[in-house]
């Protein structure tokens, strides 16, 4: 069985971020990238499937600009068997992203799309559920818990929604988003960072894949969040029925 | 191209027993994956010692003799724990001497159509990270270095446009006249100049490692050094294993160069193993603490170039220390803080000093409207001449601010530590290739023009021991009138540690509170570094006696560490009892070695924590 994970490159996050100064968006020259946090889990859940035998090969596969190929190599060291890097320098929106990965998966067919739940630059929590949607495939996300059945036909997956935990069986390929208490991601040792330098990256382009990538959205402006104002202590109910009827107008 | 070679000649030899040439094959087919980015016949990255030695023995160019390669005291795949490496040369810190020595090291090999494999381990999360510095750069070293920097896009873009020098009363400003002379030089970032070196040396074919923090020097039987160890990785704070445990990895080099910076951890231990500063000019190592941050101020206020230093004020009479403030491109300033580690007064708090400091009536200004990018903190060396270290021990050697080639009264370090790892390449070089000694790098260091420098700037430094008007009289008498020809050395006063006076003697100081605009608290400008380590690992601050915070620092100096530490790690508070209890917030730690230096008893050791820790500096 093959599986497909997905790597997104983005500000490391423990970087203190700030806006560039046309307010266009978040500053990421001589900023520290990584991988996306979410697609290390990912991209670990793959590996302890592969190492369980259930899986025979482990795909990383990024979308992007020329740089992430860094990310993809940081993928092979922890053990991708092969990274794929479809290159486009401008700026990706969920559902692009997604059309190009069902391009991806009708070429490679794999068995299982991995995915992290959200990149934690945009936060948009989309593409997962667009592939799946594009595929036709059953999805479940925010996933904490993955076990597959013995013949790989099904993935039974605790997903954790707001409410608690629920557990779903997914007839597979499907397509999995992780969440954070899925698994610790392992370290890539040096050794294996040295062998992954050496290993091939496959280049592919949005055109290759018959994708055309339109921008549907439109980012305007990005400001940062108010700063938050002190709190005020008030002397009666009164006043406090008055400034949330006439000042928020809450009530 | 291995497999080849075990053909043909390995059966022949008949120097190696039985269990070798299995366990060669098993490292060749192991190794046989990879492929060399060079383009020498055979790469070494991954051969093993017994076949780097046969590799040596029939090659046409190395030529190292089988004494001094000596013999291993744990052979690679015998010591279950590790995995080995082996490289020619393994360099410990990508700083601006590391990379200087790895692409050096890589010139020469092309120069002389030979091959040796450098690999530099780092233990910032990427190359740069852990860079701080002014930074005022004089090119003298880049230029012999990499002669094309400025076609070759080396971020140094700002040259200095003018050079000021003011005395400060608490309210008032004294124009001096510059003691500097800048011209030919550039206002850069050091952390965006060292990145740009690491793309250097990685496009010669230098294999970098960022991420790694070399926690352990091995020893061969001989008590030679021939490499390093990095640290586990993914051990839980009560030092047991978790799941991701990965065990550290051994990285052998015949030549193994220490380029940690001011106070490396490793090099301390390899000075003082080998008494090093007893071989050397003999005199104990001083520091000083710099705390800086970038701002991003108004464009009507900001003149690219422009350099400012400041003395005086908030400083008393006897801590030597003062400012800087330097215009880089794009609207940015660099702004810092230097407190010399040998004052006195238990009470003084180098962070507070800084924020009280841009509060001055002449610096205020300038800051109003702007927003500060970046904040972090480093110790620098202010030995100078004096306090060189032999830098040549068994199996390697010591350069750039490890073993201390920072100029005091031109307080610039980049230069000369550059060229201490290009010295050092040139003899690592022809020990490798001709068998000459490593030695030959303390007379390259001698004859160069570090030497010359060093050597007439050696006794500023030493003069404001006085005081700070007796060390600006002696300053214009050395720069006027002796012009660095004076007959005599003076030395340093007390060490860092043992300057600290008993608190009692002392009042403390009443800082002014931050008023989160022009200065800041702690919390907030540590968030600005990007420091970050996993929690979930030992603290990497040791203290050699657990029993001395309470019994010695506290009562005694009223615990200098929670003031002196610009990333508040050592907190005192109470426990359920009432007393006072040291905590140590390891997480916060900005790898400045303040603490190593100026701990009273010396009981504080700094240690590497897990590789990939540490600040972010992007363009400090």
């Amino acid at each position: 069985m093959k599986i497909l994970v997905a790597v997104k490159r983005v500000v490391d996050y423990a970087v203190k971020i700030r806006l560039k100064p046309d307010k266009s968006g978040v500053e990421t020259s001589n900023v520290k990238m990584s991988m996306n946090p979410f697609c290390e889990i990912a991209l670990e859940e793959a590996l302890r499937i592969k190492e369980s035998g259930r899986a025979s090969e482990v795909v990383a596969v990024s979308v992007g600009q020329a740089q992430c190929t860094d990310t993809l190599r940081t993928g092979l060291a922890m053990g991708a068997d092969r990274a794929i890097h479809v290159e486009y320098p401008g700026t990706l929106y969920p559902l692009s992203v997604a059309k190009i990965f069902k391009a991806l998966v009708d070429a490679e067919r794999p068995a299982l799309l991995l995915l992290g739940k959200q990149a934690i630059d945009d936060d948009c929590n989309q593409t997962g559920q667009m592939i799946a949607g594009l595929l036709k495939w059953p999805q479940a996300t925010f996933a904490s818990k993955v076990v597959l059945d013995e013949g790989n036909k099904v993935a039974t997956v605790d997903r954790e929604v707001d409410g608690g935990l629920e557990t779903l069986s997914l007839d597979l390929p499907a397509v999995i988003t992780t969440d954070l208490r899925l698994n610790q991601p392992r370290y890539a040792t040096l050794p294996n960072i040295m062998k992954a330098k050496s290993k091939v990256i496959k280049k592919l382009t949005p055109l290759d894949l018959n994708v055309e990538i339109r921008s549907d959205l439109e980012v305007v402006q990005v400001t940062e969040p108010p700063k938050r104002q002190a709190g005020v202590i008030l002397s009666s109910v009164d006043q406090l029925i008055d400034r949330l009827k006439n000042e928020s107008r809450v009530i | 191209m291995l497999k080849l070679i075990s053909s043909s000649k390995f059966k022949s030899s008949k120097s190696l027993t039985g269990i070798q040439i299995s366990l060669y094959h098993h490292l060749s087919s192991t190794s046989a994956h990879s492929s060399s980015s060079n383009t020498a016949p055979f790469s070494r990255k991954y051969i093993g010692f017994w076949q780097s030695r046969f590799l040596r023995a029939h090659s046409n160019f190395a030529d190292f003799s089988p004494n001094s390669v000596g013999e291993v005291r744990s052979f690679c795949s015998e010591s279950v724990r590790r995995e080995c490496l082996n490289y020619d040369v393994v360099i410990v810190g990508a700083g601006p001497a590391g990379l200087s020595a790895a692409i050096r090291l890589k010139q020469l090999c092309k120069e002389n159509d030979v091959d040796l494999s450098v690999c530099v381990v780092e233990k910032g999360a990427e190359v740069g990270a852990h860079i701080l510095s002014g930074n005022v750069f004089e090119p003298r070293a880049l230029n012999e270095l990499l002669p094309n920097w400025k076609q070759e896009e080396a971020p140094i873009y700002v040259p200095v446009s003018s050079d000021k020098f003011w005395l400060l009363s608490k309210t008032r400003a004294f124009s001096l006249p510059s003691p500097f002379d800048n011209r030919g030089n550039y206002v850069i970032s050091l952390s965006q100049l060292v990145r740009w070196l690491g793309l250097k040396a990685e496009e010669l074919g230098v294999e970098i490692y960022p991420g790694f923090a070399a926690s352990e020097i091995l020893y061969d039987s001989t008590d030679k050094v021939v490499g390093i160890a990095t640290n586990d990785m993914g051990v839980a704070k009560d030092g047991s294993k978790k799941d991701i445990f990965q065990s550290g990895v051994e990285l052998k080099g015949q030549v193994t160069l220490f380029a940690e910076g001011c106070r490396g951890s490793l090099s301390e231990k390899v000075i003082s193993k080998y008494n090093l500063r007893e071989k050397g000019h003999g005199q104990h190592q001083t520091y000083a603490l710099g705390i800086k941050e970038v701002w991003e101020i108004n464009d009507d206020k900001h003149h690219p170039g422009s350099v400012l230093h400041t003395i005086g004020w908030p400083l008393d009479p006897k801590t030597y220390g003062g400012s800087f403030l330097y215009h880089m491109k794009d609207k940015q300033v660099a702004l810092g803080f230097v407190v010399a580690l040998n004052y006195s007064n238990p009470y003084l708090n180098p962070y507070e000093e800084f924020q009280k400091f841009k509060h001055h009536p002449a610096i205020q200004p300038l800051l109003e409207g702007g927003t500060v990018l970046e904040y972090g903190a480093r110790t620098l060396n202010e030995g100078g001449y004096q306090s060189i270290p032999y830098p040549v021990f068994p199996g390697g050697a010591i350069i750039g601010c490890s073993a201390g080639f920072l100029n005091v009264p031109k307080i610039k370090g980049s230069h000369t530590a550059m060229k201490s790892g290009m010295l050092a390449a040139e003899s690592a070089f022809r020990a490798l290739c001709e068998g000459s000694s490593l030695e030959a790098f303390w007379d390259s260091l001698r004859s160069s023009w570090i030497w010359k420098e060093l050597h007439s700037a050696r006794n500023y430094r030493p003069a404001f021991d006085y005081g700070l008007y007796p060390g600006l009289a002696l300053s214009a008498l050395e720069h006027y009138i002796m012009k660095g020809r004076s007959p005599w050395t003076l030395k340093h006063g007390k060490p860092d540690h043992e300057a600290t006076d008993e608190a009692h003697k002392w009042n403390p100081i009443e800082y002014p509170k931050p008023d989160g605009i022009i200065s800041f608290d702690v919390p907030t400008s540590l968030y600005r570094s990007s420091t970050n380590h996993d929690h979930d690992q030992p603290a990497h601050l040791r203290l050699r006696d657990p029993k001395i915070p309470e019994l010695i620092n506290l009562p005694v100096y009223a615990a200098p560490e929670s003031r002196y530490c610009p990333a508040r790690v050592y907190e005192y508070s109470a426990d359920e009892n009432g007393h006072q209890k040291l905590q140590i917030n390891a997480q916060n730690c900005l790898h400045c070695k303040a603490c190593d230096i100026k701990d009273p008893k010396q009981n504080i050791e700094w240690t590497v924590p897990e590789g990939g820790g540490g600040p972010g500096y992007t363009v400090m």
